[in-house]
Protein backbone atom coordinates (compact mmCIF):
# COMPACT_ATOMS: atom_id res chain seq x y z
CA UNK A 1 0.00 0.00 0.00
CA UNK A 2 1.72 3.29 -0.99
CA UNK A 3 1.08 6.41 0.60
CA UNK A 4 -2.15 7.95 1.76
CA UNK A 5 -2.07 12.12 2.19
CA UNK A 6 -5.03 13.19 4.25
CA UNK A 7 -3.78 16.41 4.85
CA UNK A 8 -5.40 18.39 2.49
CA UNK A 9 -6.32 21.47 4.41
CA UNK A 10 -2.36 21.98 4.61
CA UNK A 11 -1.51 21.56 0.89
CA UNK A 12 -3.10 19.97 -2.27
CA UNK A 13 -1.42 18.33 -4.76
CA UNK A 14 -1.63 20.44 -7.93
CA UNK A 15 -3.93 18.46 -10.82
CA UNK A 16 -2.03 17.22 -13.58
CA UNK A 17 -4.18 18.97 -16.21
CA UNK A 18 -3.45 22.41 -14.04
CA UNK A 19 0.88 21.75 -14.81
CA UNK A 20 0.06 21.15 -18.01
CA UNK A 21 -1.32 24.40 -18.43
CA UNK A 22 1.23 25.82 -16.61
CA UNK A 23 4.18 24.98 -18.36
CA UNK A 24 4.01 26.95 -21.87
CA UNK A 25 4.79 29.82 -19.47
CA UNK A 26 8.00 28.61 -18.07
CA UNK A 27 10.19 28.40 -21.49
CA UNK A 28 7.68 29.06 -24.15
CA UNK A 29 5.06 32.18 -23.26
CA UNK A 30 7.54 33.67 -21.10
CA UNK A 31 6.78 37.49 -21.71
CA UNK A 32 6.55 39.67 -18.55
CA UNK A 33 2.66 40.56 -19.14
CA UNK A 34 3.29 44.39 -18.69
CA UNK A 35 5.91 44.50 -21.74
CA UNK A 36 4.31 46.23 -25.29
CA UNK A 37 5.59 43.85 -27.56
CA UNK A 38 3.70 40.21 -28.24
CA UNK A 39 5.80 38.24 -25.81
CA UNK A 40 4.11 40.92 -23.23
CA UNK A 41 0.63 40.92 -25.12
CA UNK A 42 0.58 36.71 -24.80
CA UNK A 43 1.01 36.48 -21.42
CA UNK A 44 -1.34 39.57 -20.64
CA UNK A 45 -4.08 37.28 -22.56
CA UNK A 46 -3.56 34.42 -20.38
CA UNK A 47 -3.13 36.53 -17.47
CA UNK A 48 -6.63 38.23 -17.78
CA UNK A 49 -7.80 34.70 -18.92
CA UNK A 50 -6.96 33.30 -15.44
CA UNK A 51 -8.68 35.84 -13.91
CA UNK A 52 -11.62 35.87 -15.49
CA UNK A 53 -11.88 31.95 -14.27
CA UNK A 54 -11.14 33.11 -10.58
CA UNK A 55 -13.65 35.80 -10.92
CA UNK A 56 -15.96 32.72 -11.49
CA UNK A 57 -15.30 30.25 -9.51
CA UNK A 58 -16.20 33.10 -6.64
CA UNK A 59 -19.10 34.99 -8.84
CA UNK A 60 -17.66 38.40 -8.70
CA UNK A 61 -19.44 40.81 -10.83
CA UNK A 62 -16.19 41.47 -12.72
CA UNK A 63 -12.80 40.11 -13.13
CA UNK A 64 -11.35 43.65 -12.23
CA UNK A 65 -12.14 42.73 -8.68
CA UNK A 66 -9.59 39.88 -8.45
CA UNK A 67 -5.87 41.28 -7.47
CA UNK A 68 -3.10 38.59 -7.61
CA UNK A 69 -1.36 37.99 -4.38
CA UNK A 70 1.67 35.39 -3.31
CA UNK A 71 -1.11 33.29 -1.64
CA UNK A 72 -3.54 33.40 1.24
CA UNK A 73 -1.57 35.31 3.78
CA UNK A 74 -0.44 38.25 1.63
CA UNK A 75 -4.06 38.29 0.45
CA UNK A 76 -5.08 38.54 4.31
CA UNK A 77 -2.50 40.98 4.81
CA UNK A 78 -3.27 43.40 2.19
CA UNK A 79 -6.90 43.66 3.45
CA UNK A 80 -6.28 44.14 6.79
CA UNK A 81 -3.67 46.43 7.11
CA UNK A 82 -4.86 48.02 3.70
CA UNK A 83 -8.48 48.88 4.86
CA UNK A 84 -6.67 49.64 8.48
CA UNK A 85 -4.60 52.37 6.86
CA UNK A 86 -7.04 53.48 4.44
CA UNK A 87 -9.87 54.24 6.96
CA UNK A 88 -7.19 55.40 9.68
CA UNK A 89 -9.02 58.61 10.16
CA UNK A 90 -12.31 56.72 10.34
CA UNK A 91 -11.70 54.77 13.07
CA UNK A 92 -8.84 52.41 14.38
CA UNK A 93 -10.95 49.30 16.13
CA UNK A 94 -11.18 45.90 14.34
CA UNK A 95 -12.85 43.51 14.73
CA UNK A 96 -11.90 39.58 14.49
CA UNK A 97 -12.43 36.26 15.90
CA UNK A 98 -10.05 34.41 17.90
CA UNK A 99 -10.29 30.58 15.88
CA UNK A 100 -8.77 33.04 12.52
CA UNK A 101 -5.51 31.97 10.49
CA UNK A 102 -2.13 33.12 12.07
CA UNK A 103 -1.89 35.31 9.07
CA UNK A 104 -4.94 37.06 10.46
CA UNK A 105 -4.38 36.74 14.12
CA UNK A 106 -0.90 37.87 13.84
CA UNK A 107 -1.24 40.99 11.19
CA UNK A 108 -4.15 42.05 13.84
CA UNK A 109 -1.61 41.93 16.46
CA UNK A 110 0.74 43.80 14.80
CA UNK A 111 -1.74 46.39 14.35
CA UNK A 112 -2.38 47.01 17.75
CA UNK A 113 1.34 47.82 18.09
CA UNK A 114 0.57 50.23 15.56
CA UNK A 115 -2.08 51.66 17.78
CA UNK A 116 -5.29 50.22 16.22
CA UNK A 117 -7.74 48.74 19.06
CA UNK A 118 -8.66 45.29 17.91
CA UNK A 119 -11.54 42.68 19.49
CA UNK A 120 -11.19 39.00 19.26
CA UNK A 121 -15.07 37.77 19.64
CA UNK A 122 -15.01 34.35 21.28
CA UNK A 123 -16.74 31.22 19.62
CA UNK A 124 -19.05 28.35 20.96
CA UNK A 125 -17.78 25.04 21.75
CA UNK A 126 -17.86 24.00 18.26
CA UNK A 127 -16.46 27.17 17.02
CA UNK A 128 -18.66 29.54 15.77
CA UNK A 129 -19.09 33.44 16.99
CA UNK A 130 -22.21 35.18 18.78
CA UNK A 131 -23.70 37.31 15.95
CA UNK A 132 -25.18 39.85 18.50
CA UNK A 133 -21.73 39.53 20.36
CA UNK A 134 -20.72 40.86 17.34
CA UNK A 135 -23.50 43.40 16.94
CA UNK A 136 -22.69 44.22 19.85
CA UNK A 137 -19.22 45.31 19.96
CA UNK A 138 -19.46 47.24 16.48
CA UNK A 139 -19.04 50.75 17.37
CA UNK A 140 -18.63 54.47 15.56
CA UNK A 141 -14.54 53.82 15.89
CA UNK A 142 -14.83 50.10 14.33
CA UNK A 143 -13.75 50.02 10.52
CA UNK A 144 -13.31 46.50 10.10
CA UNK A 145 -14.99 42.83 10.73
CA UNK A 146 -12.58 40.24 9.44
CA UNK A 147 -13.89 36.77 10.15
CA UNK A 148 -13.11 33.34 7.98
CA UNK A 149 -15.40 31.26 6.37
CA UNK A 150 -14.40 28.40 7.27
CA UNK A 151 -11.89 27.34 10.20
CA UNK A 152 -8.59 25.33 8.48
CA UNK A 153 -8.66 22.94 11.71
CA UNK A 154 -11.88 21.89 12.14
CA UNK A 155 -13.63 22.75 9.37
CA UNK A 156 -16.62 24.26 10.90
CA UNK A 157 -18.30 26.98 8.84
CA UNK A 158 -18.96 30.58 10.10
CA UNK A 159 -22.28 32.31 9.53
CA UNK A 160 -20.44 34.06 6.79
CA UNK A 161 -23.80 35.75 5.28
CA UNK A 162 -25.23 36.99 9.00
CA UNK A 163 -22.09 38.67 9.24
CA UNK A 164 -22.06 40.74 5.98
CA UNK A 165 -25.30 41.39 6.57
CA UNK A 166 -24.12 42.57 10.21
CA UNK A 167 -21.34 44.47 8.87
CA UNK A 168 -23.41 46.43 6.13
CA UNK A 169 -25.97 47.86 8.28
CA UNK A 170 -23.42 49.36 10.49
CA UNK A 171 -20.91 50.61 7.67
CA UNK A 172 -18.36 48.16 8.08
CA UNK A 173 -16.18 46.82 5.75
CA UNK A 174 -16.10 43.28 6.05
CA UNK A 175 -13.15 40.42 4.74
CA UNK A 176 -13.31 37.07 5.38
CA UNK A 177 -10.65 34.55 4.69
CA UNK A 178 -12.29 32.16 2.26
CA UNK A 179 -8.81 30.40 1.54
CA UNK A 180 -10.29 27.00 3.11
CA UNK A 181 -13.55 27.28 1.38
CA UNK A 182 -13.67 28.35 -2.21
CA UNK A 183 -12.79 25.80 -4.40
CA UNK A 184 -14.40 22.99 -1.51
CA UNK A 185 -18.55 24.37 -1.47
CA UNK A 186 -19.83 26.73 -3.39
CA UNK A 187 -18.88 30.05 -1.94
CA UNK A 188 -20.28 33.56 -3.42
CA UNK A 189 -19.09 37.20 -2.55
CA UNK A 190 -22.51 38.71 -3.22
CA UNK A 191 -23.97 35.97 -1.60
CA UNK A 192 -21.54 36.53 1.61
CA UNK A 193 -21.95 40.25 1.45
CA UNK A 194 -18.40 41.06 1.59
CA UNK A 195 -16.33 43.42 0.56
CA UNK A 196 -12.49 41.12 0.62
CA UNK A 197 -12.28 38.36 0.06
CA UNK A 198 -8.57 35.72 0.32
CA UNK A 199 -8.48 33.09 -1.77
CA UNK A 200 -5.51 30.86 -2.09
CA UNK A 201 -4.51 28.20 -5.18
CA UNK A 202 -2.37 25.23 -3.29
CA UNK A 203 -5.43 24.34 -1.41
CA UNK A 204 -7.60 23.56 -4.14
CA UNK A 205 -4.57 21.65 -6.41
CA UNK A 206 -3.04 24.75 -7.79
CA UNK A 207 0.14 25.14 -7.27
CA UNK A 208 1.51 27.18 -3.97
CA UNK A 209 3.18 31.04 -4.38
CA UNK A 210 -0.16 32.24 -5.55
CA UNK A 211 -3.29 33.43 -4.12
CA UNK A 212 -5.82 36.53 -4.80
CA UNK A 213 -7.60 39.34 -2.83
CA UNK A 214 -11.07 39.81 -3.78
CA UNK A 215 -11.99 43.46 -3.70
CA UNK A 216 -15.32 44.65 -4.71
CA UNK A 217 -15.35 47.61 -6.65
CA UNK A 218 -15.39 50.88 -4.69
CA UNK A 219 -13.21 49.48 -1.88
CA UNK A 220 -10.62 51.88 0.04
CA UNK A 221 -7.46 49.73 0.37
CA UNK A 222 -4.21 50.95 0.52
CA UNK A 223 -1.55 49.06 -1.24
CA UNK A 224 1.01 47.26 0.94
CA UNK A 225 3.40 46.23 -1.60
CA UNK A 226 4.92 49.54 -3.68
CA UNK A 227 6.89 49.48 -7.04
CA UNK A 228 4.95 49.16 -10.81
CA UNK A 229 1.66 49.94 -11.66
CA UNK A 230 0.92 46.07 -11.51
CA UNK A 231 -2.94 44.93 -10.45
CA UNK A 232 -4.08 48.43 -10.99
CA UNK A 233 -1.26 49.84 -8.40
CA UNK A 234 -2.93 47.53 -5.44
CA UNK A 235 -0.44 45.05 -5.53
CA UNK A 236 2.88 45.97 -7.41
CA UNK A 237 5.59 43.05 -8.45
CA UNK A 238 6.23 41.49 -12.34
CA UNK A 239 3.05 38.84 -12.48
CA UNK A 240 3.53 35.51 -11.39
CA UNK A 241 1.92 34.58 -15.10
CA UNK A 242 2.72 30.47 -14.73
CA UNK A 243 1.45 30.32 -11.35
CA UNK A 244 -1.76 32.73 -12.53
CA UNK A 245 -2.40 30.66 -15.04
CA UNK A 246 -2.44 27.38 -13.09
CA UNK A 247 -4.47 29.37 -10.32
CA UNK A 248 -7.22 29.91 -12.96
CA UNK A 249 -7.32 26.83 -14.80
CA UNK A 250 -7.88 24.85 -10.66
CA UNK A 251 -10.54 27.42 -10.09
CA UNK A 252 -12.46 26.63 -13.40
CA UNK A 253 -11.63 22.82 -12.68
CA UNK A 254 -13.06 23.31 -8.98
CA UNK A 255 -15.87 25.28 -10.35
CA UNK A 256 -16.53 22.55 -13.35
CA UNK A 257 -16.10 19.75 -11.18
CA UNK A 258 -16.45 20.71 -7.70
CA UNK A 259 -19.95 20.05 -6.31
CA UNK A 260 -19.38 16.22 -7.80
CA UNK A 261 -16.07 15.80 -6.80
CA UNK A 262 -16.83 17.10 -3.49
CA UNK A 263 -20.02 15.02 -2.67
CA UNK A 264 -17.52 12.16 -3.47
CA UNK A 265 -15.09 13.48 -0.65
CA UNK A 266 -18.02 14.09 1.77
CA UNK A 267 -18.67 10.62 1.76
CA UNK A 268 -15.60 9.20 2.19
CA UNK A 269 -15.47 11.77 5.19
CA UNK A 270 -18.60 10.69 6.55
CA UNK A 271 -17.44 6.72 6.23
CA UNK A 272 -14.30 7.66 7.99
CA UNK A 273 -15.50 9.80 10.88
CA UNK A 274 -18.19 6.93 11.01
CA UNK A 275 -16.15 4.17 11.57
CA UNK A 276 -13.74 5.75 14.02
CA UNK A 277 -17.12 6.71 16.18
CA UNK A 278 -18.24 3.47 15.95
CA UNK A 279 -15.01 1.38 16.19
CA UNK A 280 -12.91 3.78 18.83
CA UNK A 281 -14.51 4.11 21.92
CA UNK A 282 -13.76 7.86 23.81
CA UNK A 283 -13.43 10.00 20.92
CA UNK A 284 -14.51 13.71 20.17
CA UNK A 285 -15.42 15.49 17.24
CA UNK A 286 -14.28 19.16 17.43
CA UNK A 287 -16.41 21.26 14.98
CA UNK A 288 -19.64 21.67 14.79
CA UNK A 289 -21.50 18.27 13.26
CA UNK A 290 -23.13 19.27 10.32
CA UNK A 291 -21.85 23.50 9.30
CA UNK A 292 -18.43 22.01 8.27
CA UNK A 293 -16.02 21.88 5.17
CA UNK A 294 -16.92 18.71 3.14
CA UNK A 295 -13.57 17.21 3.29
CA UNK A 296 -12.76 17.92 7.48
CA UNK A 297 -13.00 15.80 10.36
CA UNK A 298 -11.29 16.78 13.36
CA UNK A 299 -11.19 13.98 16.63
CA UNK A 300 -9.74 13.93 19.89
CA UNK A 301 -8.70 10.87 21.24
CA UNK A 302 -9.05 10.72 24.93
CA UNK A 303 -6.06 9.68 27.31
CA UNK A 304 -3.42 10.05 24.10
CA UNK A 305 -1.43 12.51 22.52
CA UNK A 306 -1.09 14.02 19.14
CA UNK A 307 1.86 13.83 17.74
CA UNK A 308 2.20 10.28 19.12
CA UNK A 309 -0.54 9.20 17.20
CA UNK A 310 0.35 10.98 13.69
CA UNK A 311 3.93 9.67 13.74
CA UNK A 312 2.81 6.32 14.39
CA UNK A 313 0.45 6.98 11.26
CA UNK A 314 3.48 8.62 9.49
CA UNK A 315 5.42 5.72 10.12
CA UNK A 316 2.64 3.62 8.38
CA UNK A 317 2.60 6.31 5.12
CA UNK A 318 -0.56 7.66 6.59
CA UNK A 319 -0.11 11.67 6.51
CA UNK A 320 -2.48 13.80 8.74
CA UNK A 321 -2.06 16.82 11.37
CA UNK A 322 -2.49 17.72 15.31
CA UNK A 323 -3.90 20.29 17.27
CA UNK A 324 -1.19 19.41 19.93
CA UNK A 325 1.09 21.66 22.09
CA UNK A 326 4.03 19.05 21.35
CA UNK A 327 4.00 20.13 17.07
CA UNK A 328 3.34 23.75 16.84
CA UNK A 329 6.68 24.47 17.85
CA UNK A 330 5.87 27.28 20.25
CA UNK A 331 4.51 24.46 23.02
CA UNK A 332 0.84 26.27 22.84
CA UNK A 333 -1.62 23.70 21.79
CA UNK A 334 -4.28 24.58 18.62
CA UNK A 335 -5.45 28.29 19.88
CA UNK A 336 -8.78 26.91 17.70
CA UNK A 337 -9.56 24.24 19.98
CA UNK A 338 -8.73 26.09 23.27
CA UNK A 339 -10.65 28.70 21.91
CA UNK A 340 -13.65 25.81 21.65
CA UNK A 341 -12.61 25.39 25.18
CA UNK A 342 -11.69 21.67 24.32
CA UNK A 343 -10.30 19.76 27.54
CA UNK A 344 -6.37 19.31 27.94
CA UNK A 345 -7.09 15.60 28.11
CA UNK A 346 -9.12 15.43 24.49
CA UNK A 347 -7.24 18.73 23.20
CA UNK A 348 -3.68 17.32 23.33
CA UNK A 349 -5.09 14.18 21.50
CA UNK A 350 -6.53 15.59 18.41
CA UNK A 351 -5.72 14.60 14.85
CA UNK A 352 -7.12 16.44 12.00
CA UNK A 353 -8.26 14.35 8.92
CA UNK A 354 -8.68 16.52 5.93
CA UNK A 355 -9.47 14.78 2.53
CA UNK A 356 -8.98 15.65 -1.15
CA UNK A 357 -10.13 15.01 -4.00
CA UNK A 358 -7.93 12.21 -5.06
CA UNK A 359 -8.47 9.76 -1.86
CA UNK A 360 -10.46 6.83 -2.55
CA UNK A 361 -12.27 3.91 -0.19
CA UNK A 362 -9.35 2.00 0.08
CA UNK A 363 -7.46 5.09 1.46
CA UNK A 364 -10.27 4.61 4.69
CA UNK A 365 -9.80 1.21 4.61
CA UNK A 366 -6.66 1.33 4.91
CA UNK A 367 -6.46 4.20 7.74
CA UNK A 368 -9.26 2.19 9.80
CA UNK A 369 -6.92 -1.28 9.81
CA UNK A 370 -3.96 0.96 11.05
CA UNK A 371 -5.38 3.65 13.49
CA UNK A 372 -7.30 1.18 16.17
CA UNK A 373 -4.45 -0.56 16.98
CA UNK A 374 -1.90 2.68 17.08
CA UNK A 375 -4.58 4.58 19.56
CA UNK A 376 -4.81 1.08 21.68
CA UNK A 377 -1.36 0.40 22.29
CA UNK A 378 -0.42 4.12 23.22
CA UNK A 379 -3.44 3.91 25.83
CA UNK A 380 -1.72 0.90 27.41
CA UNK A 381 1.56 3.04 27.20
CA UNK A 382 -0.80 6.08 29.21
CA UNK A 383 -0.26 6.76 32.71
CA UNK A 384 -3.93 8.00 32.83
CA UNK A 385 -5.40 6.07 30.79
CA UNK A 386 -8.89 5.30 32.40
CA UNK A 387 -10.88 2.24 30.03
CA UNK A 388 -15.01 3.03 29.45
CA UNK A 389 -16.72 1.51 32.55
CA UNK B 1 9.13 20.27 12.44
CA UNK B 2 12.67 19.09 12.94
CA UNK B 3 13.52 16.15 12.51
CA UNK B 4 14.12 13.15 15.64
CA UNK B 5 16.87 10.96 15.20
CA UNK B 6 17.04 7.46 14.33
CA UNK B 7 17.91 6.13 17.92
CA UNK B 8 14.49 8.60 18.86
CA UNK B 9 12.35 6.67 16.15
CA UNK B 10 13.74 3.32 17.39
CA UNK B 11 12.18 4.11 21.06
CA UNK B 12 8.91 5.14 19.86
CA UNK B 13 8.66 2.26 17.42
CA UNK B 14 9.96 -0.15 20.09
CA UNK B 15 9.88 1.32 23.30
CA UNK B 16 11.42 -0.61 25.95
CA UNK B 17 10.32 -1.18 29.17
CA UNK B 18 6.46 -0.23 28.68
CA UNK B 19 3.69 -0.71 31.98
CA UNK B 20 2.90 -0.64 35.71
CA UNK B 21 5.11 -2.34 37.64
CA UNK B 22 3.36 -4.51 40.59
CA UNK B 23 5.09 -3.70 43.94
CA UNK B 24 7.28 -1.12 43.03
CA UNK B 25 10.33 0.31 45.18
CA UNK B 26 10.01 3.93 43.89
CA UNK B 27 7.16 6.09 41.90
CA UNK B 28 7.32 8.71 40.40
CA UNK B 29 4.92 10.34 38.36
CA UNK B 30 5.02 14.19 36.42
CA UNK B 31 3.77 16.31 33.94
CA UNK B 32 -0.07 17.09 33.19
CA UNK B 33 -2.48 17.32 30.88
CA UNK B 34 -2.13 20.99 29.79
CA UNK B 35 1.20 21.25 28.69
CA UNK B 36 1.02 17.97 26.86
CA UNK B 37 3.81 15.19 28.57
CA UNK B 38 2.95 13.19 32.08
CA UNK B 39 5.87 10.77 32.38
CA UNK B 40 5.03 7.97 35.16
CA UNK B 41 8.84 5.68 36.25
CA UNK B 42 8.73 3.03 38.43
CA UNK B 43 12.22 1.28 39.98
CA UNK B 44 12.67 -2.17 41.95
CA UNK B 45 15.70 -1.70 43.83
CA UNK B 46 17.64 -4.69 45.75
CA UNK B 47 18.81 -5.14 48.77
CA UNK B 48 22.47 -3.64 47.46
CA UNK B 49 20.64 -0.53 46.41
CA UNK B 50 21.05 -1.57 42.49
CA UNK B 51 17.76 -0.83 40.44
CA UNK B 52 17.20 -3.96 39.57
CA UNK B 53 14.01 -3.25 37.24
CA UNK B 54 12.43 -0.31 35.80
CA UNK B 55 9.51 0.36 33.69
CA UNK B 56 7.57 3.76 32.12
CA UNK B 57 4.22 5.03 30.90
CA UNK B 58 3.81 8.49 29.04
CA UNK B 59 1.26 10.59 28.10
CA UNK B 60 3.15 12.39 25.41
CA UNK B 61 5.30 13.18 21.63
CA UNK B 62 7.83 10.94 19.95
CA UNK B 63 10.50 12.58 22.17
CA UNK B 64 8.49 12.13 25.16
CA UNK B 65 8.16 8.58 24.83
CA UNK B 66 11.70 7.87 23.88
CA UNK B 67 13.13 9.72 26.39
CA UNK B 68 11.00 7.61 29.22
CA UNK B 69 12.07 4.56 27.25
CA UNK B 70 15.68 5.10 26.98
CA UNK B 71 15.57 6.38 30.76
CA UNK B 72 14.59 2.82 31.93
CA UNK B 73 17.22 0.99 29.65
CA UNK B 74 20.25 3.27 31.17
CA UNK B 75 19.46 3.03 34.90
CA UNK B 76 19.01 -0.84 34.91
CA UNK B 77 21.87 -1.93 36.82
CA UNK B 78 22.87 1.33 38.87
CA UNK B 79 23.22 1.95 42.29
CA UNK B 80 20.28 4.48 43.08
CA UNK B 81 22.91 6.97 44.11
CA UNK B 82 24.52 7.13 40.51
CA UNK B 83 21.09 7.08 39.03
CA UNK B 84 20.18 9.99 41.28
CA UNK B 85 23.11 11.95 39.51
CA UNK B 86 21.41 11.62 35.98
CA UNK B 87 20.59 14.74 34.22
CA UNK B 88 18.75 15.43 31.20
CA UNK B 89 21.69 15.73 28.77
CA UNK B 90 22.65 12.36 29.55
CA UNK B 91 19.26 11.42 27.86
CA UNK B 92 19.84 13.43 25.20
CA UNK B 93 22.91 11.71 24.32
CA UNK B 94 21.62 8.21 24.71
CA UNK B 95 18.92 9.48 21.71
CA UNK B 96 21.67 11.09 19.71
CA UNK B 97 20.01 14.48 19.86
CA UNK B 98 16.91 16.26 20.50
CA UNK B 99 15.51 18.97 18.65
CA UNK B 100 15.89 22.26 20.76
CA UNK B 101 11.82 22.26 21.29
CA UNK B 102 11.93 18.93 22.22
CA UNK B 103 15.08 19.08 25.11
CA UNK B 104 12.09 19.99 27.96
CA UNK B 105 10.87 16.25 27.33
CA UNK B 106 14.38 15.02 28.41
CA UNK B 107 14.12 17.21 31.42
CA UNK B 108 10.62 15.46 32.38
CA UNK B 109 12.24 12.13 32.23
CA UNK B 110 15.12 13.02 34.84
CA UNK B 111 12.78 14.97 37.17
CA UNK B 112 10.78 11.50 36.80
CA UNK B 113 13.27 9.43 37.88
CA UNK B 114 14.39 11.58 40.59
CA UNK B 115 10.94 11.43 41.92
CA UNK B 116 10.90 7.97 41.82
CA UNK B 117 14.26 8.07 43.40
CA UNK B 118 12.71 10.33 46.66
CA UNK B 119 9.79 7.96 47.02
CA UNK B 120 12.34 5.00 47.72
CA UNK B 121 14.32 6.74 50.03
CA UNK B 122 10.83 7.92 51.72
CA UNK B 123 9.40 3.92 51.84
CA UNK B 124 13.37 3.34 52.87
CA UNK B 125 12.89 5.50 55.82
CA UNK B 126 9.22 4.92 56.71
CA UNK B 127 11.11 1.01 56.77
CA UNK B 128 8.81 -0.35 53.80
CA UNK B 129 9.55 -3.72 52.82
CA UNK B 130 11.20 -4.31 49.27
Amino acid sequence: MGKIYLDSNATTPVRPEVVEKMLPFFSDKYGNASSVHSFGREARKHLEGARKQVAGLVNAASPDEIVFTSGGTEADNLAIKGTARALKDKGAHIITSSVEHNAVLNTCKYLEGQGYRVTYLGVDESGIIDLEELESSISADTILVSIMAANNETGTLMPVADIGKIAAEKGVVFHTDAVQIAGKMPFDVEKAGAQLVSLSAHKINGPKGIGALYMKKGTKLESCQHGGHHEKKRRAGTEDVPGIVGFGEACRIAAERGPEEYGHVKRLRDRLYQRIRTEIKQTRLNGHPEKRLPNTVNVSFKYIEGESIILNLDLEGIAVSTGSACTSGSLEPSHVLQSMKVEPMFLQGSVRFSLGVFNTEKDIDHVMEKLPPIVKRLREMSPVYEPEG
Amino acid sequence: MEEYTDKVMEHFRNPRNVGEMKDPSGRGKIGNPVCGDIMELFIKVDEQGTITDAKFRTFGCGAAIASSSVMTEMIKGMAVEEAAKLKNEAVIKALGGLPPVKVHCSVLAEEALKKAIDDYYARVKKGDGF
